[in-house]
């Protein structure tokens, strides 16, 4: 457990030169796409030159490159993302309140998946060849073939246009239930903590097409690499003295091989949640969710630096987390790993 | 007394690639309640296909095509599921080969143990964790408590194949199958892991298959013994009789080519002595205080010894011994942390290994590997890997003069010229060897350092390709480091040799000599713990008792 920790550990102080170079880069990136952050948030068309330089001067444009990246690594270190000229927020702030949206719809997504992709990559694996595995693979094409938008789209069209089963696809919450008092801003627990039985009814409806929609885009690595790796553990020798000595199928599935089989499958987890929560910004798009990566597309069209350079160091710092995460788990799931 | 197992006619078919290919061609075997037979052959013999079948365990390509496997007088033939999974472990189980991997990686062996007295017993889960304990005790495991919680990467091999037969007997089964249960061990680990099996199985009245391509094993554990060639059984005999006067000419040919106390390698292959190499007396490498570390730990330390030209060196040893170590250095694939290595008087152990290949060096000493399949690029042909480092060492051009080379190396070691175009998994072990061999003599070495060469043949491509080895060092006075755990390979092959033990030199001297009359303790367990044969002899009778001066490793 020691070593599990020491290497997280190193890992952790390993990622650091990769976090500040994803800082520098997306600060130059920034610099070099077009468009003037100045004119865009000058009064409007026919703003004088007086007041785009008075505006750039506050931004802090007018001083060379260098300096600007001198003075945002500066800012950064103090904790202070900038202020974002489109909310008029500090992007510390939007981030926060946003980020939890993000967060919850990526979890439930990622439950969904894991909890459909598992058992279908044990069937296939187990009859490999069959129609169950051919099916699997059809659905996981599928998954990977059709777009978010259009799988988003259609959902919505059958099940809240055609069947009206599911609510309005705006938002996190019915705007006309009551919203729960914020204690974690994951709306679900906040409701749960405070035995709003109702608003959390509200928010996991409004939740379940978005979380749906994404779970089918990550559902086939997940499907697919449980598949592959059931069949690698089912030849191995270990699978044979099971059934040698007479365990019985479930154990051998179940116990031995599934087990096994697992550890692969939370390496990829971990790269899935990442993507996820970075790509989802169709999704949040298309179901009007108040997540980050919405915010930073937004923020992107219109020039505005700092909620982008926020966003990006955001998403590089879950990405390091996860990893983390992901080794903690491994660790804990292979005894072999804090030896060798 | 009816038999308790019957197996009757068996065919085994098996669905490849290429069509259908018999691997049992009628197998007829019975083995009675408590006794031991022994079932012996070479690799694609069927013997390990006919346990599998018994069990039941055949992949999905085998098919039973026809004949009757009966246990306990019940037919299980055509059995499913329902019926085989009482029985297994419960009435018959199974050890394996590579006991490490036969046990689940990522679960302590205690809970292993308890999974197959839950699967046949109902007992709450506390009882079938004493059960597991006392099994550990009576399986030999030292600080059985504290095993329970282990994970098979913890424990050595030894360690991992008790635990694979305190699992295999923990429902008191009477018919235990084991398969090639001590390949891969070593040889001191072999005798107390089947001396173990051999009292477990005394002691509770079970039967016992032994599957085993080493005949000595066979001869010293098994009432009885079938020799299986081709998918058949050719012979079934006692050990005495089988051994003494084999009357089956496959069995003829496998008994004469099986390494004993008095063979020699001409002997392996039915040829005349040649004469004793004489020692040409000039020094070709001297090895002083030679020491390596591994993360701060001394795999070797202090050793010293030489090579003349033309002679060959035995250096023998267990698992963790240092013999592959020490190789590795003298090849100049490791560096060492101190001492020299001096070939023809120039110190080359101060080259770096990373630039050794730079060196003029390397041509003169090169290796022949244990794995002749792994060690060979698996998109080179057979002439590509010969003339690979004739291209590199000799910066020879393509064209007649490489051919004409390449060609000359393959005939030296008797590898058909037509079979240059082919790719390594085109060829059988034994050719492969013979690449391996041709590709280290191809540059014209003086010092070729084999590091287990024949460890994965079969006994009768082994006797081949030793005699082979022995003629090429006669016609090309090469010199050999010869590294095995086969000691009687060792003292065929070589004139003098040097015993290892945990990274230091036991005992060294004339190979003669130290075999017939070892002075150290360590050699003599090695002697000791070699399974034998004797044709007209009795197998040996009195139970040696083994006084270590290590820690028992299994």
């Amino acid at each position: 457990m020691r070593g599990v920790a020491g290497r997280a550990g190193r890992r952790f102080v390993s990622s650091l030169p990769a976090l500040f170079g994803v800082l520098v880069f997306t600060f130059l990136l920034m610099r070099v796409l077009p468009g003037d952050p100045a004119i865009f948030f000058a009064s409007g068309p026919n703003a004088g030159q007086a007041e785009i330089e008075d505006i750039r001067r506050r931004m802090g444009l007018d001083k060379p490159v260098p300096e600007q990246l001198l003075l945002y690594l500066r800012d950064v270190a103090t904790g202070n993302l900038g202020r974002s000229m489109t909310t008029g927020q500090p992007v510390l702030n939007d981030l926060r309140n946003r980020l939890p949206a993000s967060l919850e719809l990526t979890f439930c997504a990622l439950l969904i998946a894991l909890v459909l992709a598992v058992p279908l990559g044990i069937l296939a694996a187990l009859r490999p060849g069959s129609a169950v595995d051919h099916g699997v693979r059809l659905i996981c094409t599928l998954g990977v073939c059709v777009p978010t938008f259009v799988s988003g789209l259609l959902l919505i069209y059958v099940l809240y246009y055609l069947l009206g089963i599911a609510p309005d696809p705006t938002g996190r919450i019915d705007i006309f239930a009551a919203q729960p008092p914020e204690v974690t801003g994951f709306l679900l627990v906040d409701a749960a903590l405070a035995g709003e039985w109702e608003a959390w009814w509200a928010a996991a409806s409004q939740l379940v097409l978005p979380a749906c929609t994404m779970a089918l885009f990550v559902l086939a690595p997940l499907a697919r690499m449980t598949r592959a790796s059931m069949l690698a553990v089912l030849t191995s020798d270990f699978i044979r003295t099971g059934e040698a000595l007479g365990l019985s199928r479930r154990r051998v599935i179940l116990v031995y091989a599934l087990r096994n089989a697992l550890l692969p499958v939370i390496t990829i987890m971990g790269i899935v949640f990442s993507t996820m929560l970075g790509a989802n910004v169709l999704v949040e798009k298309v179901f009007s969710w108040p997540g980050v990566a919405s915010y930073a597309l937004d923020a992107l069209l219109s020039s505005d630096y700092a909620p982008v350079q926020g966003f990006v160091l955001l998403m590089a710092s879950i990405f390091v987390l996860v990893n983390l995460v992901v080794d903690l788990l491994y660790g804990i799931a292979d005894p072999r790993v804090s030896i060798g | 007394m009816s038999a308790l197992l019957e197996v009757e006619g068996l065919r085994v078919e098996f669905g490849t690639r290429h069509g259908v290919v018999e691997a049992l061609k009628g197998v007829s075997l019975s083995v009675g309640p408590s006794e031991t037979l022994g079932i012996v052959g070479e690799s694609g013999s069927g013997k390990s296909v006919t346990a599998f079948c018994v069990m039941r365990l055949l992949d999905r390509a085998g098919r039973i095509s026809g004949g009757r496997i009966r246990f306990r007088g019940e037919d299980i033939t055509r059995a499913g599921r329902r019926v085989l999974a009482p029985l297994r472990g419960a009435a018959m189980s199974m050890i394996f080969q590579n006991p490490r991997a036969a046990l689940n990686p990522i679960r302590p062996v205690g809970a292993q143990i308890a999974d197959v007295i839950r699967a046949h017993e109902a007992v709450s889960a506390r009882e079938a964790r004493d059960r597991a304990l006392a099994l550990l005790e009576a399986v030999r495991i030292r600080e059985p408590a504290r095993r329970l919680e282990a994970y098979p990467h913890e424990l050595s091999g030894g360690m991992c194949q008790r635990v694979m037969i305190a699992m295999a007997i923990a429902c008191e089964p009477s018919l235990l199958i084991a398969d090639e249960p001590t390949t891969g061990l070593d040889v001191t680990t072999q005798r107390a892991v089947m001396e173990l099996l051999a009292e477990t199985t005394a002691r509770r009245g079970m039967a016992m298959l032994l599957i085993t391509h080493d005949l000595g094993l066979a001869a010293q554990y098994c009432g009885r013994i079938a020799v299986m060639e081709q998918g058949q059984v050719v012979e079934e005999a006692a050990p005495d009789r089988l051994f003494g006067a084999p009357r089956h000419a496959y069995t003829q040919r496998l008994v004469a080519a099986s390494p004993r106390r008095d063979s020699s390698v001409a002997g392996l292959v039915g040829e005349r002595e040649p004469e004793p190499v004489t020692s040409s007396g000039r020094r070709l490498l001297e090895v002083a205080g030679l020491r390596k570390e591994f993360g701060g730990a001394a795999a070797v330390e202090g050793v010293s010894f030489h090579l003349d030209a033309g002679e060959s060196l035995g250096l023998v040893g267990e698992s963790g011994s240092g013999k592959s170590t020490i190789s590795r250095l003298v090849c100049r694939l490791l560096d060492p942390t101190a001492g020299s290595i001096r070939f023809e008087g120039e110190e080359i152990g101060a080259i770096p290994a990373g630039r050794f290949h730079k060196s003029r060096w390397r041509r003169e000493i090169q290796l022949v590997f244990q794995d002749h399949g792994e060690s060979l690029n698996p998109r080179f042909s057979a002439f590509d890997c010969i003339a690979d480092p004739l291209r590199r060492l000799l910066g020879m051009r393509e064209g007649a003069q490489l051919r004409a080379r390449v060609e000359e190396c393959a005939k030296r070691v008797g590898l058909p010229g037509e079979l240059l175009g082919r790719f390594p998994h085109q060829l059988s072990g034994g050719q492969k060897a013979r690449v391996g061999i041709a590709r280290a003599i191809a540059p014209e070495p003086r010092l070729l350092v084999l590091d287990e060469p024949t460890a994965a043949l079969d006994v009768s491509v082994q006797a081949v390709v030793l005699h082979l080895l022995d003629r090429l060092r006669r016609e090309e006075g090469l010199a050999y480091l010869f590294v095995s755990h086969d000691l009687n390979v060792v003292r065929m092959m070589c004139e003098r040799t040097i015993v290892l033990q945990a990274g230091r030199v036991v005992e060294e001297g004339r190979s003669e000599a130290l075999f017939a009359a070892p002075k150290a303790g360590y050699t003599r367990e090695l002697l000791a713990a070699i399974p034998h044969f004797e044709p007209r002899g009795e197998p040996e009778a009195e139970p040696v008792l083994i006084q270590r001066t290590q820690p028992m490793p299994g």
